[in-house]
């Protein structure tokens, strides 16, 4: 059946098109070029339409043991939003820890197609997938934690050849049914567990002897060296720190030219000028950050009002609990592998702190040149909820709005930060590269995230609102594997997306050194620890898309 | 999961995960014995009850009278649709069996509890109201030198518990890891599983179980610098008391454990609170940790998945189509009480204890054979045991790790989640 999307504007970055008026045609799923006497099963006249690629979310917490203990601990956020089945979509809940179908309903209503989530600990990752599996209707991925778990921290501390430790990451890789990697407060978490309270770039864990720089180059350069698409996903070191920005600009010098990507870089750009010990760094980060093309971020922007931080960061969490919104919190030493910790945070305009906070991500946004480098998240849920990204599109498409927002926030908060200054305003084709193209392409999505033939029909129709936030958040169209599934931002055909994973080769004598370390020293089997195929696929539910990596060198 | 081996000719399992308890052991060997299963490695009473119990394969039933599975199963739509509040409780099942429960009772309009709910919410009330720090099951085995059993029966519970996570002789963090000191606070609890070369010290503190909220409450205001009158603590000598916080400042990793299903007396949940906040308070200088136990009959499955599903652990009512939260009004125990609801669908497929209650709603009841109505249902489903005759998959209780569950025999018995299904359908 071929259907015709007829005289939209179409943005479409990875193949170079600024809004040139073209058809689209789509078959199959896929996006076409047909025989010129095809017959049209079905025309959308969408003439004068913004037409961009289902959007991707490249860090997005939506899965996972975490999210559902903050779930379990929010009923009070929950009860202002919650929502009814219809003969089509099932009940939940929303808001800042929304329940799973109704995550993948409100992504599809915003107009996006894929999320993935960035923090899979190896322990918990069929949970994890269980419950992105009953994540309706996008397409998702995870990018699996490693660098506090202590088979790699005895692999580093034991100076094991580095083909071992490589073999090891893409096993993880594969056991998880990872698409990418984290690093989390690299060996922090495991850091703190023997009571260090904080782990310097530099600074040696007091039981393995290795420095968070020494865990960041070996993953990185392991990733790199098994061709892995997505570079290593490094949350820093100091997340939240007064000063931590230089933390994060010795990051990217101790990266030695390695591919790394940076991020909620927001939450690692802060200053100590000022009264109050506390100021924006978004220049110098930003600065770092467009002189050093080995480098992409993503920004972590806050919102205003009530989240909730949910993180693998047990160190960091543990201190930010003291600030936790309604006042209760959890912090989690998990299965020799890794950690978590999850705070309820409230950010509050006419707080100097939370303002500034908002301000630095606008500047690092504004400041950083190169979209390809830059996407666009708010850390969901830990800047605030994913539902903010059409509002957070307007204030960077929108200087007067911007402007009308900083009337509103703690006055004093911009004189640490140089917003006020900044009069850029961003396109609708840099949006489409932060919000599609680039995070495609960094993930090494081959046929998503662009409009050109073979691709994935993912596509969103937008009305050409000059009030960017509404244009947002009520996409005209959305299509799915070529289904229509939106129309006017309200759902009429519910499916279930794909999982993206990479599978990077690995020699399987890894096995042999991890069978009898479960053994002797885990409570679950090595056997028992994978995840096979068909728990994902689960009769059809699912599905899995094994993304391309490159050849492994050595 | 390839550890399937043929000896005998016939089918030999190793690395087998067990439904039967919240710790969902996973290193068991079964084989064939006779018409049945047997555990040949790494059993436990609870573990032999579940996989050894004879399979068979009776008829469903409607009012106690043999029907095909069709005729169940539309009997049951029929009840639920003519139901004014139907109560979907039980739950003891896997993963995808709560998930086609929470989407019945979506569709029902009906309640959704577990039958181990009371003891869950001594735990979730204190994560509504203050949160905690936990610790897992691979952690503590490798990290703690502190033990202390908070009032609480684990062996019973779990009985290879101590075995697996107490007086495991390997460390990951030493060749000749330190000797662990393991305190009982609390009275006559069993501490025959707690030996061995890891074993250092056992102590007993003879605390009421009631009153062990006081003794954390006290260490956590000494910890803090505050002072207490009096020469007793919660009925005990002070010094006992002084004693058990020098040990807990002392240990590298401490850790607590508890189970919410042994603290039944009014009130437990401020014990859960007690211990959660005593931990917190000593997090600021050492590290100690919570680990909570229980989570038996796939209690831990069932709150996990309703909360990533509707946001809510449990105790929801989807009767106006949204899911309506509250703790106390829809506990499935309080309802029936009440007779506020009128239709019970019971779903029990581990332990012969999670039978259906006595009750004047309406029954429909899908069981594993073996699991005894205390009244002949209106509607009989016999299903299978996840993990024994179909694959699943289950949360364990520290609600981080979750296992794959195999298939271990043929059985004609339907998984939970495959009745349900159907039973939406023919709604």
């Amino acid at each position: 059946m071929l259907i015709k999307l007829t005289g939209g504007k179409i943005y479409d970055p990875a193949n170079g098109v600024d809004g040139e008026v073209r058809d689209i045609f789509i078959e199959n799923g896929r996006i076409v070029s047909p025989d010129p006497n095809a017959k049209i099963a079905h025309e959308y006249a969408v003439h004068g339409k913004v037409i961009m690629a289902g959007g991707i979310d490249p860090h997005s917490h939506i899965g996972g043991g975490k999210m559902t203990i903050a779930r379990m601990m929010l009923p009070e956020d929950h009860m202002h939003d919650t929502v009814a089945r219809t003969d089509l979509t099932r009940a939940g809940v929303g808001h800042a820890v929304p329940s799973t179908m109704l995550t993948g309903y409100r992504y599809a209503e915003m107009g996006y197609t894929a999320a993935f989530e960035p923090a899979m600990l190896p322990a918990n990752a069929r949970q994890a997938h269980m419950e992105m599996a009953d994540t309706s209707i996008i397409d998702k991925g995870a990018f699996v934690m490693l660098g506090s778990d202590d088979f790699f921290l005895r692999q580093l501390a034991g100076k094991k050849d580095f083909s071992a430790i490589k073999d090891y990451i893409a096993w993880t890789m594969h056991a998880a049914q990872a698409i990418a990697v984290k690093v989390v407060n690299p060996g922090g978490i495991s850091a703190f567990k023997f009571n260090q309270r904080k782990l310097d770039l530099n600074e040696k864990h007091v039981y393995y002897g290795v420095t968070p720089r020494d865990i960041i180059v070996t993953l990185a350069r392991g990733l790199k060296e098994l061709g892995v698409v997505h570079p290593l996903h490094i949350h820093g070191c100091n997340l939240g720190v007064p000063g931590g920005y230089e933390t994060t600009l010795e990051t990217i010098k101790g990266a030695e030219g390695l591919p790394i990507h940076l991020t909620h870089i927001q939450f690692h750009s802060y200053g100590t000028e000022g009264d109050l010990k506390f100021s924006s760094a978004a220049a110098p980060i930003a600065e770092a950050v467009n002189a050093n093309k080995n480098v992409s971020c993503d920004v972590g922007q806050v919102m205003f009002g009530q989240t909730c931080t949910a993180s693998g960061d047990s160190m960091r969490q543990f201190v930010t609990s003291r600030s936790a919104t309604p006042k209760k919190w959890v912090v989690m030493d998990i299965e020799c592998d890794a950690g978590c910790g999850v705070v309820p945070f409230k950010y509050r305009d006419k707080s100097f702190v939370n303002a500034l906070q908002w301000a630095i991500g606008l500047e690092l946004f504004l400041l950083i040149n190169d979209p390809w480098r830059l996407f666009l998240t708010t850390d969901h849920p830990n800047g605030g909820p994913f539902t903010w990204y059409p509002h957070l599109i307007r204030l960077l498409m929108d200087k007067a709005f911007r402007n009308d927002m900083m009337q509103k926030i703690n006055p004093d908060a911009l004189k640490y930060s140089t917003l006020a200054s900044l009069d850029r305003e961003y396109t609708l084709y840099e949006i489409a590269i932060m919000t599609r193209a680039g995070p495609a392409r960094s993930l090494g999505l081959k046929d998503r995230g662009h409009l050109g033939i073979g691709a994935c029909a993912d596509i969103t129709v937008y009305d050409d609102n000059p009030d960017r936030e509404a244009m947002f958040t009520t996409p005209e169209l959305l299509f799915k594997n070529g289904e229509l599934i939106v129309r006017n931002g309200k759902i009429i055909k519910v499916v279930n997306g794909a999982t993206h994973v990479a599978r990077p080769s690995y020699d399987q004598s890894i096995v042999k050194s991890l069978k009898p370390y479960f053994e002797d020293y885990h409570t679950v089997r090595m056997d028992n620890f994978r995840l096979a195929d068909d728990e994902i696929i689960n009769g059809g539910r699912g599905s899995l898309i094994i993304q391309p990596t490159g050849a492994r060198a050595a | 999961m390839k550890s399937e081996l043929s000896r005998n000719g016939t089918n030999h399992y190793e690395n087998v995960a067990c439904p039967f308890c919240g710790i969902l052991c996973d290193d068991l060997d079964i084989g064939p014995s006779g018409d049945g299963l047997k555990v040949l490695k790494n059993g436990c009473s609870k573990s032999v009850a579940g996989f050894e119990r004879p399979l068979s394969e009776p008829k469903p039933q409607v009012d106690g009278k043999d029907v095909s599975l069709d005729e169940a199963i539309n009997a049951a739509a029929r009840l639920i649709k003519e139901s004014r509040l139907p109560i979907f409780g039980g739950l003891g099942t896997d993963v995808d069996g709560v998930r086609a429960a929470i989407a019945l009772a979506e569709k029902g309009g009906g309640v959704v509890d577990h039958a181990l709910s009371e003891a869950q919410y001594r735990n979730f009330r204190v994560l509504q109201n203050s949160g905690w720090v936990l610790t897992t099951l691979t952690e503590a085995r490798n990290r703690a030198d502190l033990f202390i059993v908070a009032g609480s029966e684990i062996h019973k519970l779990h009985p290879r518990f101590f075995e697996r996570v107490v007086c495991n002789e390997a460390s990951m963090f030493s060749d000749n890891p330190a000797k662990r000191t393991v305190v009982f606070l609390g009275e006559g609890l069993d501490q025959s599983a707690v030996s061995g070369k890891r074993i250092g010290e056992v102590v007993t503190i003879p605390a009421k179980a009631d009153r062990i909220a006081e003794i954390l409450d006290a260490m956590r205001a000494m910890n803090k610098g505050g002072k207490i009158s009096g020469d007793t603590i919660a009925g005990l000598p002070r010094g006992v008391i002084e004693d058990l916080l020098a040990r807990c400042k002392a240990a590298s990793y401490g850790v607590i454990i508890w189970a919410p299903p042994s603290l039944s007396f009014a009130n437990a949940d401020l014990t859960v609170q007690a211990i959660s906040e005593f931990v917190k308070e000593i997090n600021l200088t050492s590290r100690f940790a919570g680990l909570s136990l229980g989570g038996n009959d796939g209690a831990t499955s069932a709150g996990a998945v309703c909360s990533w599903q509707s946001g809510y652990p449990l105790r929801i009512s989807f009767a106006s189509g949204k899911p309506d939260y509250d703790p106390e009004r829809y506990s499935a125990t309080k309802l029936l009480a009440a007779k506020e609801a009128d239709l019970l669908l019971w779903l029990s497929s581990f332990s012969n204890e999670i039978a259906p209650p006595e009750t004047d709603a309406t029954l429909i009841f899908l069981g594993a054979p073996g699991i005894k109505s205390p009244r002949t249902p209106k509607v009989y489903i016999p299903i299978g045991t996840p993990g024994v005759d179909h694959a699943g998959t289950m949360v364990r209780v520290d609600n981080v790790v979750s296992l794959p569950l195999r298939r271990l025999r043929e059985s004609k018995l339907p998984s939970a989640a495959n009745v349900l299904e159907k039973i939406e359908a023919a709604l």
